[in-house]
């Protein structure tokens, strides 16, 4: 991928990153920080790479240290999120 | 697979992300929201089997050993998010913060050793900049955790020279990290993610406990951006979208946050040094409070026409959601006007004390916004603060220099009458003393927060 193509791509994901979240209220900040929280779990997706292509013990050893961790920071965090959630649910 | 339908899916994903940060910013689409954000991480974690890199062949390598990790992931993680108590909530959100950031460092170090000699110039300076960054998101979280589950003090952790500790910390960070750049090798890097683990446990320990959420934040923005950083050396477009959305989106939050305290960032993290030693010799120890009994609270209450309830960390402590509920349906049964005040970060985190309520099934329309009950205190006969005490300590209005000063807080202090629910005269998560108990119209209700409000709503049936 080019350069600018990536410039490009991380300068309009700041400005949705902005957009989306300004207006949010501080009854919401925790389930907020909490799913934020969750959707940077996806670093599996790289650690899941860097496990395919390691070729020393080292290399798998660290790879798979980072899969668990993310494995825990994605699946909990959505849950941990779905659960707080679950309970705002049902109100008038 | 081809690799344009690799990204295609990768964008998907990552339009799933942003609608998921766009649904959980309103009440009622939070929780599709999230869902959305779960099926969009399914998904991207799914593809990554079916194609992993360029010139790499399918199935993957070692796929038992990435399939048992998740297995483990999995097991550790679930049975935490589903077993913690709403209390314990801000603490979790910070481990897994911190795993998070723990996982980017450690995939940029694997990616480091596989490059080699053959990493680019920009290459390196993103692995560098994922190792400082993830490190210290990693340690920064783990001293959170523990200032919240108050494995150590809550308050700022000051030592001598400190500041210059952490300054010359974050020169010898940089200076290594300029090394890792030119040098090229293993030791410099691990080198660079040892004093990366040590700059964020000096970063996190001058911060007080009041403040630690916005800390929580901020560093959830970081482990966003090593995110990001990972997407360009591994070359994913869906990982460079995903963590650029929660750098951003983080950074507005943790404003937000900051400005729902009425602190600046700066204030937040280096306020430690630049604050005052607060004098407390005017405050002794034995200085003379008025305590009631639940029945001289009941009595109060009775012959109220407005009470607002305040509630605070404490009561989620106790456990005393219902209860409190319960009191509240009995005072409006007997005529009363019944509201709850909250303020933006009562418990432990901005929205927190909403959680907890909901939890115990509070009805919405009685849950007001700090903005809304505020000028309603002058027409209330008694205020009701139950396990709370920095959000309604006038010292954030009146004395400069103390930790919380411009924090906007509840004024219970112009209702007629204020009551208080405490477990002692402990200071709260703030440590710092509350004018307010030793006010003529205060009175002090000792005890566990459940124990005595159960006493309360006993006595005000009798009457």
């Amino acid at each position: 991928m080019s350069a600018v193509a990536i410039i490009s791509i991380f300068t309009l994901a700041v400005f949705v990153g902005f957009e989306v979240v300004s207006k949010v209220s501080s009854t919401l900040h925790t389930p907020l920080m909490s799913g934020a929280n969750a959707i940077h779990g996806v670093i599996l997706v790289g650690a899941i790479i860097v496990a395919d292509h390691s070729t020393t013990n080292l290399e798998l050893g660290l790879a798979v240290g980072a899969i668990v961790l993310a494995t825990i920071n994605m699946v909990g965090g959505f849950v941990v999120t779905d659960r707080m959630l679950e309970m705002f649910k049902g109100k008038k | 697979m081809s690799r344009t339908i690799y990204d295609l899916i990768g964008l998907f994903a990552g339009v799933c992300f942003i609608l998921a940060l766009k649904g959980l910013s309103h009440p009622k689409t939070a929780r599709r929201g999230n869902k959305i954000g779960a099926l969009g991480a399914t998904i991207a974690t799914l593809v990554v089997f079916f194609y992993a890199n360029e010139g790499s062949s399918l199935p993957l390598n070692n796929l038992g050993w990435i399939l048992g990790a998740i297995a483990v992931g999995a097991l550790v993680g679930v049975p935490a998010a589903r077993k913690v108590q709403m209390t314990q909530m801000p603490q979790l959100v910070a481990l897994f913060n911190g795993v998070g950031g723990g996982a980017a460092a450690l995939v940029a170090i694997v990616e480091y050793l596989h490059l080699g000699d053959t990493a680019t110039t920009a290459e390196v300076v993103f692995t560098v900049f994922t190792v400082i960054v993830g490190c210290v998101s990693f340690s920064g979280s783990i001293i959170t955790f523990m200032k919240l589950q108050e494995l150590m003090t809550t308050r700022p952790v000051v030592f001598l020279g400190g500041r210059f500790v952490i300054a010359g910390t974050l020169v010898a960070v940089l200076g290594v990290a300029v090394w890792v750049v030119t040098a090229l090798g293993t030791t410099p890097l691990l080198v660079l993610a040892g004093l990366s683990l040590l700059f964020g446990v000096l970063f996190v320990l001058p911060v007080g406990g009041a403040d630690v959420p916005i800390v929580i934040s901020l560093l959830n923005a970081f482990t966003g951006l090593t995110v990001a950083a990972s997407g360009y050396v591994l070359d994913s477009v869906l990982l460079i979208i995903a963590g650029t959305l929660v750098g951003a989106s983080g950074t507005i939050l943790t404003r937000l946050m900051a400005e729902a305290m009425g602190r600046s960032l700066f204030g937040t993290l280096f306020g430690a040094f630049t604050a005052k030693p607060q004098d407390t010799s005017g405050i002794a120890e034995d200085r003379p409070v008025r305590s009631g009994s639940p029945d001289d609270v009941a009595i109060l209450l009775n012959y109220a026409r407005r009470v607002v309830i305040v509630p605070g960390f404490g009561l989620a402590v106790a456990q005393a959601q219902h209860t409190v509920r319960e009191l509240a349906d009995l005072m409006i049964s007997k005529g009363i006007d019944v509201a709850y005040g909250i303020h933006p970060v009562a418990g432990r985190m901005p929205g927190h004390m909403n959680v907890l309520l909901a939890e115990a099934n509070v009805p919405y329309d009685q849950l007001l916004e700090m903005d809304e009950v505020n000028p309603t205190f002058g027409q209330t006969d008694v205020a009701i603060v139950i396990g709370a005490n920095d959000v309604v300590n006038p010292a954030a209005q009146n004395t400069p220099g103390c930790p919380i000063y411009g924090m906007p807080i509840l004024e219970v202090s112009n209702a007629a009458n204020v009551i208080f629910l405490k477990r002692s005269m402990r200071p709260g998560f703030a440590g710092i003393e509350n004018e307010l108990l030793y006010d003529p119209k205060t009175m002090l209700l000792f005890g566990d927060a459940k124990a005595s409000l159960t006493k309360v709503v006993g006595a005000l049936k009798a009457l």
